[in-house]
């Protein structure tokens, strides 16, 4: 199973390259690859359809707890042999349906790494790396759906798919680790065998929420079901494979698999029960109100998944067997429509269903596929879809308390897609028509044979239930249900209520498709309630977020250097007034005053010559003189060292000082005098902060002074400095010797400036550079 | 003077951060003088003042003997004086050469790169 899934992500990097030797063949090789897993799952079916359940483990991150771990039980392998069957279809339609198209390499890659994480995702034998395969799906299918990348729809609907889902995908995770947390274990076999401890975990509820919105954003259930209906903006091919039989059911199948794990409470069963119900017929009721065949699709693809999720939350053992049968022909007859409407499309040049008639001539074939599609999808006799929709009657009416409310629920979605298996399967081919819709191209046999492969497929599983359908559905329910059952699939039940109420559907199906124009002209009545779904709610907060990011932004990053330097200052005061206040010592000034008394004349001279020349720097409007005032205020420093015994530190600070004032005037002298140029209530801020900066300053000093000094390097240099340094001046033998290194770290950086400022000095502006 | 010179560091050091707020570019090179002035006398300050001895041993010793000032703070000082004076160099010069391509010492035409364009 390891090899299969990295065969996968091999080829599908390869396919681009694979486009350029191969040509317009490339398709061969893309299609084997799902064909043979496949062909290897098959081999590996009589093992689980026996009971068995087959794991296999990759280290991965040991330390983590995190292992490529796989696992094969019934309804991992029905959902891999879906995948990997319609996938091999799905690979050669695509070649059909983008034949020359420049970017076939690439769209190829895109499908198979689909493919191969939806492997990964039902393969996955650890919740974590379930998880990462299920990432994996959702960025493959922003890729897919915005492959038409020159369209503003196209992207804009691929980044609403990815949001909705990524936000689902985080909501997931959390989840994923709160269930490893309350059952203890990440891995998959250990976790199904922990249900009991894991409802009963105080972690249990968030845990459900978090799942939930995972499964519920992928399988577009309300009130997330917006994203998919723009999904149609992909290929078609990718439709089909992604957005009606794989992806989608992604949510239902973590939903299924974790049946086990989280299933059974009240919780659980209300919200999937209500949620899908709402679903499925909001998702009936929408597919009424659309004209293209591709929305009409998506709308009652939503709503067969909110069927699914509800079968799901019933959660008894008819339910569950309801759900995989269902779930199974869904899949097929769907899957056969989007590619039906794609090879329409694909000849005609529009999917608008009131342009098309009378297409059963031209379009043999697809005319075929679609009409035995239809059958299955209203539920006909022998198709495999009357299986599925006796099964789920059944199953709604069992005794409960809901049980007519779930029964109306599926009663009428079946309704509508009778009406709609009709409008596509009859109304598009077969209905009589003066003009039939004139063909661009005639049919051709790579887009019409999957369609019809799958259409028979359907025919056949309604004709020979029992064989291998049986075994594999029924290990698929006892993977939800931790039980042994006795399953047995027929085509004919008798003459019972179940077959009347199908034969209801089907007669009521057909008034809803006869007057299914005037439910159209209802559409229009309805768009008051569309500006409050949920669809305009994600474009609000979408922009809400946006506007709210760049004004955040703007405030943070408003471009002044002095409003940033303030909030650094500003943020310093607090967290140093902050621990000062919390624990720091207290000042005591009052046995320290006598030290003033020993104050001397020139230090006091000093002082005097300092602050009346910090007062004359603010005052003047000169640069001159602001630098003649720097002037003085760097020579008072180096007097005030040399009074306290650094000569060195003195000298240093006369030199440099002098070098600078000679800088300034030399390179300064050509600027315009000073003006004014804040306002006068911005200054005040500044003033206040600068105080309490500076008073800060101070009071930290004061503080520190409070304490001696215990350091121990004064002794030691003042011994060695001679001794081991040969040197008498203790500064300059530290400087040079002892720590010489920092001292050639200081002259490369001075190297550096002087090389920064010969840069600025040589740099001459190129005509046409903008300043 | 331990008592006083916490003082005069909190005014300088209040003093160059007003100027460094300044709007003016030039002002912000003084500002940024002033506080390397400023940080350099905290350090000193830090350090034990000592009047009189300096750090030198004497002709005829081998060792240091007290008093003598404490060498650490000034050879941290002699540093920072030195790499102070590059960056103030630096930015003497970028002064002039923003003045001659831009007209302007005026810091607030100069942030046009660090501001975001808002969508309304």
């Amino acid at each position: 199973m390891f090899l299969a899934i990295l065969a996968g992500f091999l080829l599908a990097f390869a396919a681009p390259m694979l486009y350029r030797w191969l040509g317009k063949w490339v398709y061969v090789p893309m299609a084997l690859l799902p064909l043979s897993i496949f062909i290897y799952l098959l081999t590996l079916a009589p093992a689980v359809l026996g009971g068995n359940n087959l794991g296999e483990v990759q280290q991965w991150a040991p330390s983590l707890n995190v292992n490529l771990h796989f696992f094969l039980d019934g309804l991992s392998l029905l959902f891999a042999l879906l995948i990997t069957g319609f996938g091999t279809l799905i690979m050669i339609y695509a070649g059909g349906y983008l034949k020359g198209h420049p970017l076939l390499g690439r769209f190829y890659l895109y499908l198979t790494l689909f493919m191969t994480a939806m492997l990964g995702l039902v393969l996955a034998g650890n919740i974590i790396s379930l998880f990462i395969f299920w990432e994996l799906t959702s960025i493959s299918s922003y890729l897919l759906i915005g492959f038409g990348h020159d369209k503003e729809t196209s992207r804009s609907s691929a980044l609403q798919a990815l949001l909705v889902t990524g936000l689902g995908g985080l909501a997931l995770m959390a989840g994923l680790i709160l269930v490893g947390m309350a059952g203890e274990t990440y891995t998959l076999s250990e976790l199904l065998e922990r249900g009991h401890v894991v409802t009963q975990h105080a972690l249990y509820l968030p845990a459900l929420v978090l799942i939930l919105l995972g499964a519920f954003t992928k399988s577009a259930q309300f009130p997330f079901h917006f994203w998919l209906p723009n999904a149609m903006a992909a290929p078609t091919p990718v439709s089909a494979y992604l957005h009606s039989a794989t992806m989608v059911k992604a949510g239902v199948y973590l939903l299924a698999r974790l049946t086990p794990v989280m299933g059974g409470t009240d919780e659980w069963q209300y919200t999937l029960m209500l949620i899908g119900g709402v679903t499925t017929i909001l998702g009936a009721l929408l597919a009424t109100q659309h004209v293209d065949l591709k929305a009409i699709l998506a709308y009652t693809t939503i709503s067969a998944l909110g069927l699914l999720v509800t079968m799901t939350g019933i959660g008894t053992a008819p339910a569950l067997e309801a759900m995989v049968v269902f779930l199974l022909a869904h899949a097929l007859y769907k899957g056969t429509f989007f590619l039906v409407a794609g090879n329409v499309d694909h000849a005609t040049g529009t999917r608008d269903l009131t342009q098309l008639t009378g297409l059963s001539g031209s379009m043999r074939f697809t005319a075929i596929a679609a009409l035995l599609a239809g059958m299955s999808m209203a539920g006909l006799l022998p198709f495999f879809g009357f299986i599925g929709k006796e099964l789920v009657y059944e199953a709604t009416l069992e005794e409960s308390p809901f049980r007519w409310m779930l029964f109306a629920v599926s009663f009428f979605s079946g309704m509508v897609f009778v009406a709609v298996a009709i409008a596509i399967g009859y109304g598009v081919f077969w209905r009589r028509a003066v003009k039939a819709t004139p063909l661009q191209h005639p049919d051709k046999a790579m887009l019409y044979l999957p369609p019809v492969i799958l259409a028979s497929t359907g025919l056949v599983f309604g004709l020979l239930p029992g064989f291998f359908v049986t075994p594999l559905l029924r290990r698929a329910a006892e993977a939800m249900l931790g039980v042994e059952q006795v399953f047995e699939l027929a085509l004919w039940h008798g003459f019972n209520l179940v077959l009347g109420l199908s034969l209801l559907t089907v007669a009521l199906g057909y008034v809803v498709y006869r007057f299914s124009n005037r439910l159209l002209s209802y559409a229009n009545r309805f768009n008051g309630i569309y500006r409050l779904g949920p669809a305009n709610l994600y474009q609000l907060s979408l922009k809400g977020f946006l506007a709210g990011a760049t004004k955040i932004t703007a405030a943070i990053q408003n471009g002044y250097l002095r409003s940033y330097i303030a909030a650094i200052i500003t943020a310093h005061i607090a967290l140093i007034v902050l621990s000062l206040w919390k624990d720091g010592p207290r000042l005591e000034l009052t046995n320290r005053l006598q030290e003033l008394s020993q104050l001397r004349m020139y230090e006091v001279v000093l002082l005097l010559m300092i602050v009346p020349a910090l007062i004359f720097l603010f005052k003047s409007r000169s640069r001159l003189t602001s630098i003649a005032v720097m002037g003085i205020i760097g020579y008072s420093m180096a007097l005030f060292y040399i009074l306290f015994g650094a000569p060195d530190v003195a000298a240093t600070q006369l030199l440099i000082e002098t070098l600078t004032v000679v800088i300034f005037v030399l390179i300064l002298h050509k600027l315009p005098a000073f003006r004014y140029l804040s306002h006068a209530s911005e200054r005040y801020k500044y003033v206040l902060l600068s105080l309490a900066f500076g008073a800060m300053m101070t009071y930290v000093i004061l503080i520190v002074k409070q304490y001696p000094l215990d350091s121990q390097l004064k002794a030691y240099y003042g011994e060695n400095s001679y001794l081991l340094g040969q040197g008498r001046n203790i500064v300059n033998v530290i400087l040079v010797d002892f720590r010489a290194l920092d001292t050639l770290g200081e002259i490369v950086v001075l190297a550096v400036a002087a090389i920064g400022i010969l840069a600025m000095l040589k740099l001459r502006m190129q005509k046409g550079d903008k300043p | 003077m331990e008592l006083i010179l916490p003082f005069l560091i909190g005014i300088l050091f209040s003093a160059s951060l007003y100027l460094i707020l300044h709007r003016h570019f030039f002002k912000l090179i003084l500002g940024l003088i002033l506080f390397g002035l400023a940080t350099n006398l905290f350090l000193f300050v830090i350090g034990r003042l000592t009047r009189g001895g300096s750090a030198i041993i004497g002709q005829d010793e081998r060792v240091a003997t007290e008093p003598f000032a404490d060498p650490v703070p000034q050879a941290l000082l002699l540093t920072a004086i030195v790499i102070g004076f590059g960056i103030q160099a630096f930015a003497i010069v970028l002064i002039k050469r923003v003045y001659q391509s831009f007209g302007t010492t005026d810091l607030d035409d100069m942030n046009t790169t660090d501001q975001i364009e808002e969508k309304h």
